[in-house]
């Protein structure tokens, strides 16, 4: 789960991380209060942040310097609202505005090629990271950590030694450091990201923006982390699902998708798109995976889902039983349109193969359902799916 | 022979008295996996009766080690215990752990696959994973030992229910092993692995290789390939059509900007002389032609 800026703000305050006094608002009435509460405080300008979890916002026009409460309205009332890449602007952040001098980056991430964790360092921060990492790579250090040793203020120390950092600043930017990697382990983060990590005309480090981005298999350690799910952002389809606890993401094609295990349905997803491109285009218009155990319920639970999408004009169900055998899931389907009842009125493909395989085709035979049909094989029920969705 | 499993596998499996593990323990020796034990703190000393085969159970991997020469483990404890659990086995310097157990914190991985580097001893398979069966001989995890036997094709996959479309698709010729590997962020055992273990396994004649969007192991085992691998290589890579930056059920499978496409993987097992299959049954027929060229 990625977090907005302003939630990774308040997780590295949380941290002790140092960062710059800051409020959000969801109206100008709003940013105006929260931007008299920062200047009434620290004196100075403010700066309006859309908060989109996108990158390049600024170049959209989505951060904006105020010089005083009514201007941060001002600000706030142009930029809520605002489309940038897609993404709707319906927070704002007013943050205290800082007198930089220079700008770093520091990053710990999860580095899958490698299999551990990996700390970033730059003395070239404000940009495109990818960018230094391209054009200039000495200018970027990037530094493994084992899992199982973490960072402490002498490896800090180090690795900020290592990325040329200048020698009056090593000993705060370290000490950052530790309080990042304090974050990335205690908040179960993959991504912890400053960019920049700014220098102030006073001396002081303090980190302007943030990433993190959390990982959701942790959540049972974390019952805070439900606050800062976005269900704003959900697709109304995407949320249904996960209520139902299923594992389903939306896409733009008209052929409703239901597979077990995600390789089989991203696989499925394929080779729906390639048998479409004989019928005007017809694509996928879902991921699904009901997932090992695919009892009658869930089964009317994905089905559901996929045929309250008006996009879907057919559906292909792509079972291989392996633990579940092929006659549950027949049963499975035949009592979700039992339960469906009138609900269920597009065309549904069904291809089953391996355990128990043979009753679960008599069992879908027998019930002699009109909006079933049965193909034997992957790509021959994938393609009458999609000839289907095309009429 | 086969890899990594042979018919000389002594298994024990850790989360045995729990739902999940005893309706596996149950299929695993139905398809004469050797089980010589389970393992569940707190539950040492009992003696579990599974279809008629007495198994004792153990506070710690080590004890089980201790009484019943285990060289196997597999893990289905949940996410929450599944960390304790593989360091409880890698203490045990048990040689290899399974861990069939999905949803587990990356940050656990990352702790217990570093662990297991350090002490040198121990390899792992997974986390989400579905295992490895080599056909008649021993079946790890939940792979349906039913689906095809014995033959000399080697598979090597991250997803579950792929590597039994692709089994089901050979059937009639039969694998050495299949090694399901994991979708997730961190596995234990790579592509890579699984490549050299085949290449040097004298019963294999070919290699089936899937991957999926992410990442960029496929990348990196296509580059293995054209160093070390004589033997022929058949891949097949699903995600073709997955949008940039959504999750396709597997935690590792996401495209993010340009890379970890299913095209570039491709791109990159064709320029290792791998043949790259569009569907899995087209994977299936390149494999066939393999064989007979």
């Amino acid at each position: 789960m990625d977090l907005f800026e302003y939630q990774a703000r308040d997780l590295f305050e949380a941290h002790n991380v140092p960062v710059l006094p800051a409020q959000i608002a969801r109206t100008a009435d709003e940013a105006q209060k929260a931007a008299e509460a920062i200047i009434g405080s620290s004196g100075g300008k403010v700066v309006v942040k859309a908060q989109v979890k996108v990158g390049g916002r600024g170049k959209a026009g989505g951060v904006k310097l105020a010089d005083s409460a009514v201007d941060a309205r001002a600000k706030a009332d142009a930029i809520l609202g605002m489309d940038i890449k897609g993404h709707r602007v319906g927070i704002v952040m007013i943050a205290a505005a800082a007198p930089i001098v220079e700008e770093y980056y520091l990053a710990i991430l999860l580095d899958r090629s490698n299999r551990t964790f990996l700390v970033m360092a730059s003395v070239a921060g404000g940009m495109d990271i990818e960018e230094v990492a391209r054009t200039s790579p000495e200018k970027l250090a990037k530094v493994p950590v084992s899992a199982t040793v973490g960072i402490d203020f002498a490896a800090a120390k180090k690795i900020i030694t290592s990325a040329a950092f200048p020698k009056d600043i090593e000993d705060q930017v370290a000490d950052v450091l530790v309080k990042l990697w304090q974050v990335f382990q205690s908040e179960d983060a993959t991504l912890v990201e400053v960019n920049p990590l700014v220098k102030t005309s006073d001396g002081k480090i303090i980190a302007l923006d943030g990433k993190v981005t959390l990982d959701e298999n942790a959540d049972f350690r974390h019952p805070d982390h439900e606050a800062l799910v976005d269900h704003a952002a959900a697709n109304a389809l995407e949320a249904a699902a996960k209520e139902k606890g299923l594992n389903y993401v939306k896409l733009d094609g008209q052929v409703g998708i239901i597979g077990n295990g995600a390789g089989l349905v991203m696989s499925t997803l394929d080779v729906v798109a390639y048998a479409g491109e004989k019928y005007r285009g017809m694509k996928p218009a879902n991921f699904l995976d009901i997932g090992g155990g695919a009892s009658a319920e869930v089964m009317a639970n994905g089905l559901a889902i996929i045929l309250g999408d008006k996009d879907v004009k057919s559906v292909f169900v792509n079972v291989f039983g392996g633990i579940t055998s092929c006659d549950a899931v027949a049963n499975g389907i035949v009592q979700a349109l039992a339960i469906l009842g009138d609900k269920a009125s597009k065309p549904i493909v069904v291809r089953l193969d391996g355990n128990n395989v043979s009753e679960g085709r008599r069992i879908l035979k027998e019930a002699n359902h009109p909006l079933i049909e049965q193909l034997d094989t992957m790509d021959g029920a994938a393609d009458r799916a999609a000839e289907l969705a095309a009429k | 022979m086969a890899i990594f499993l042979t018919a000389a596998s002594r298994v024990i499996v850790q989360g045995m008295t729990g739902s999940e593990g005893t309706k596996h323990t149950k299929r695993m020796l139905a398809a004469g996996t050797k089980i010589v034990g389970g393992v569940t703190p707190g539950k040492g000393g009992q003696v579990v009766d599974l279809d008629g085969h007495q198994l004792p159970v153990f506070n710690t991997v080590s004890e089980a080690v201790a009484a019943t020469q285990a060289d196997v483990s597999v893990v289905f404890v949940p996410p929450k215990f599944a960390k304790a659990a593989v360091i409880d086995a890698i203490d045990a310097a048990m040689p290899l752990v399974v861990v069939i157990t999905e949803g587990i914190p990356v940050h656990d991985t990352a702790f217990f696959f570093a662990y297991s580097q350090e002490k040198g001893r121990t390899q792992i398979i997974g986390p989400n994973c579905p295992g490895l069966i080599s056909p008649s001989q021993s079946n790890v995890g939940i792979i349906p030992s039913d689906i095809t036997g014995p033959g000399r094709i080697g598979l090597v996959s991250k997803s579950g229910t792929l590597t039994y479309q692709m089994m089901y698709e050979l059937r009639d010729i039969g694998f050495s092993t299949a090694v399901g590997i994991g979708g997730d962020p961190i596995i234990g055992t790579t592509h890579i692995d699984c490549l050299r273990a085949f290449q040097d396994d004298p019963d294999t004649d070919a290699i089936v290789m899937i991957g999926e969007i992410g990442g960029d192991a496929e990348e990196r085992a296509a580059a293995f390939i054209k160093e070390y691998v004589t033997k022929p290589v058949v891949g097949y890579v699903a995600g073709f059509t997955a949008p940039e930056g959504k999750t396709m059920g597997h935690a590792g499978a996401i495209v993010s900007g340009s890379s970890g496409t299913a095209q570039g993987k491709q791109d990159a097992l064709e320029a290792a002389g791998v043949k790259v299959g569009k569907t899995p049954s087209e994977t299936a027929r390149l494999l066939r032609a393999t064989l007979k060229g």
